[in-house]
């Protein structure tokens, strides 16, 4: 009798408690929806502030004329002049998707390589130091990686650019994208440092994808007698495709955003499209964090908030291509 | 090489906070390799502390701090000035954000003081609260930096030449136009990477003010005299670097690479500079004399808005600006104003003394003079302060 009351004591104590609360479901799904449209309002009024903040610039010379021009020449800007548009941005976008493609092509097989060895080939003690070694790279501040890689990592690519030049860079054509000399300071470099940045990002999110796939389907495909490599292939990485893709995006965005650390290493060439990776380039971002101190001449400061709208706009394009190949990708 | 290791060794010394280490700063440096005979002469020997005593009399004050912005390039003088004048019991905060930013500043009425290494413009002024004026603080010299492993002795350039090679004309450097100027020297056939400022800067605007009084090819590239110079022009070519920090850093990483930054930081950074070859057609060596040199004999418009690049005389260091306080001429409030003057005053006597522990050079006699006078004119809700 005593276990009987017990029972009934504790199912209907919680119970109680819940009804005194009349409300409270409504309370919290108020708080979620305000968090929620709190980021929507966030995006929607970086959008608006920016357009405001460049609206002098925009009315005086055309919205979409920062978009017919390669040459970024503030000191040849004039009140009096609307045309042509002495900002112009095509090699400041080219050089946004430039370095990140180049940091996409050498980080995403990396990082699903390291995931897959931390999450199947590791011995076990090494696991767990090797994740967090992993985390411990997404932690260091990108300002960091910029020193880096002006005195560590332009030394180090210094003989591979030039091997790059020296051949690749003569064949007719294709020659043009790797043709010298090389710096060091270019879309290579800048590329090669965001690669490492958004390393650790996929990695660790590859990690725990590769972490939930089925343990029934490697057991199976080893019974069946898979070599170590093709149970990682068939049970591991065919089904975890989506999530690969996925944690790319989120390494992508942090490629097409990344400041400083490009600042620092792309060469800041802002007059055209430098037509080979070795050569130096401007990103979006790194106009901005080059140019809004001293932003002086007429319409420049504005211009440069035009500059910012566009990366958004970029992003925004990016990524929504980017959910297309995933929803793609998982309706298979 | 010549790097100048004892006067480097100054700079580490008063960053430390030991500002008596300003005599060693004016030790001979290892520059005697130069072989240049001429100027090399000028730049040996120690120059004296000027000591200036004409300062305005202490003004009364109840003011504890001041507020300033501006230039990049004074920065290191600042800090060593604003520290030095804490010990009198206020504190002035100076954010060093640039040029521009100082004049922004100053504009809106936001900072106390500002300060900019190219003057403010009539049209800058127009945008201000009231007339400004304008106060040079110190000179100093943009030095042509380069890194030629191999090359030990310091080249000799024209501003043709370097115009070229920042046009991206000259693109190796074993190219005739830099042998002719330098026989004896050995250049390599490496090709010339050419690093400029990517972020608006008065270094850029002293630079480019040269090259378009030295060369036609310079203001030709980039389509005009009204182009060619400013604190950004558009570069032909080149790797962008920001802030004197990041070109000091681009070409001492860069072997072949060609800059331009303020001499304190190709100091420290180790890097060879080149001798540059004044209107008079002597190749002359940055130093404390020759940027002095630069100073004298000019005739100073009563504004004080002036450029010192190119000067006539025969020792002058052609590359050669000056950075300017900027602070409103009709004060509102008689403590800030009183704060104001007595800084400066003291900046401009007792601060001259310290300039060069930081590698810059004090005012000459003639200008410092005409500072203290500008300085003089400052109003109390249009009431003059000092009579």
């Amino acid at each position: 009798m005593s276990a009987q009351s017990d029972l009934t004591a504790r199912v209907t104590r919680p119970r109680g408690r819940v009804t005194q609360w009349v409300g409270g479901d409504g309370l919290f799904r108020a708080v979620v929806t305000l968090c929620s449209a709190v980021v929507l309002v966030t995006i929607v009024a970086m959008v608006i502030f920016l357009l405001v903040q460049g609206f002098d610039a925009i009315r005086h010379y055309g919205f979409f004329s920062f978009l017919t021009s390669a040459r970024w020449a503030p000191s040849e800007a004039d009140p009096t002049q609307s045309s042509p548009n002495p900002y112009g941005i095509l090699q400041f976008i080219y050089g946004t998707l430039i370095t990140s493609l180049i940091a996409m092509l050498l980080a995403v097989p990396v990082a699903v390589a390291v995931a897959l060895y931390i999450t199947n080939f590791a011995p076990l003690r090494l696991r767990r130091g090797l994740s967090s070694l992993v985390d411990l790279l997404a932690a260091v501040p990108s300002v960091v990686y910029g020193f880096w890689g002006i005195f560590a990592l332009i030394p180090a690519l210094k003989p591979i650019g030039d091997f790059l030049a020296a051949t690749l860079g003569k064949i007719p054509i294709i020659g043009v994208a790797f043709s010298g000399p090389y710096f060091g300071y270019s879309y290579f470099t800048a590329g090669v440092v965001l690669a490492i940045m958004v390393l650790p990002i996929i990695a660790a999110v590859c990690r725990e994808i590769f972490a939930t796939t089925a343990t029934s389907w490697k057991e199976a495909a080893t019974a069946l007698g898979a070599t170590p490599w093709e149970v990682a292939r068939v049970a591991v990485y065919r089904p975890s495709r989506t999530g690969i893709l996925g944690a790319s995006i989120l390494g992508l965005g942090r490629a097409l955003g990344e400041t400083i650390a490009v600042t620092m290493v792309i060469g800041n060439s802002v007059l055209a499209i430098n037509k080979s990776i070795l050569g130096q380039g401007a990103t979006m971002a790194s106009v901005i964090a080059n140019e809004f101190t001293e932003a002086t001449e007429p319409f420049h400061l504005q211009a440069l908030f035009v500059v910012g709208f566009w990366l958004l706009i970029v992003a925004l394009i990016v990524n929504v291509i980017a959910r297309r190949i995933v929803a793609a990708q998982a309706a298979r | 090489m010549r790097t100048a290791t004892l006067r480097t060794g100054a700079v580490a010394i008063a960053m430390l906070g030991l500002l008596d280490a300003c005599g060693a700063a004016d030790t001979p440096s290892s520059a005697a390799t130069s072989s240049t005979p001429g100027a090399t002469a000028v730049c040996q020997g120690t120059t004296a502390n000027p000591g200036y005593t004409n300062g305005i009399a202490n003004q009364p004050s109840q003011a504890t701090s001041l507020s300033g912005a501006g230039s990049t390039f004074v920065a290191p003088m600042m800090s060593v000035w604003t520290s030095g004048y804490a010990a009198k019991g206020v504190q002035v905060a100076y954010q060093s954000i640039g040029s521009g930013g100082g004049i922004k500043q100053v504009q809106s009425g936001t900072v106390d003081f500002g300060d900019s290494d190219a003057y403010m413009k009539d049209s800058d002024i127009a945008l201000a609260k009231g007339p400004i004026l304008q106060v040079p603080l110190v000179l100093a010299p943009v030095v042509v930096t380069y890194n030629l492993p191999g090359v030990t002795t310091a080249l000799k350039l024209d501003g043709e030449t370097v115009g070229k090679i920042f046009a991206g004309q000259i693109t190796s450097w074993d190219d005739p136009a830099i042998k002719s100027q330098n026989s004896g020297v050995s250049l390599p056939t490496l090709p010339i990477a050419t690093v400029h400022r990517s972020d608006g800067s008065g270094t850029t605007d002293i630079f480019t003010d040269f090259l378009t009084k030295e060369s036609p090819s310079w203001v030709t590239a980039l389509g005009g005299a009204t182009k060619s110079r400013g604190k950004t022009v558009a570069w032909p070519s080149g790797i962008g670097g920001k802030g004197n920090e990041g070109v000091s850093g681009a070409v001492g990483q860069t072997s072949g690479a060609i800059g331009y930054v303020e001499l304190g930081y190709a100091l420290t950074q180790h890097l060879s500079y080149a001798d540059v070859k004044n209107k008079s057609g002597a190749y002359i060596e940055p130093c404390n004399q020759t940027v002095l040199a630069a100073s004298s004999g000019v005739t100073y418009p009563a504004d004080l808005r002036f450029d010192l690049t190119d000067a006539s005389d025969t020792h002058a260091y052609p590359i050669t600006g000056t950075t300017w306080a900027l602070i409103y001429q009709n004060q509102t409030s008689a403590s800030k104003a009183a704060a104001l003057l007595n800084f400066f005053s003291w900046v401009l006597t007792s601060g001259q003394d310290q300039t060069s522990s930081v590698n810059y050079q004090p005012l000459g006699k003639d200008l410092q003079r005409k500072c203290i006078d500008q300085l003089k004119k400052m109003t109390l809700n249009g009431q003059p302060i000092v009579q």
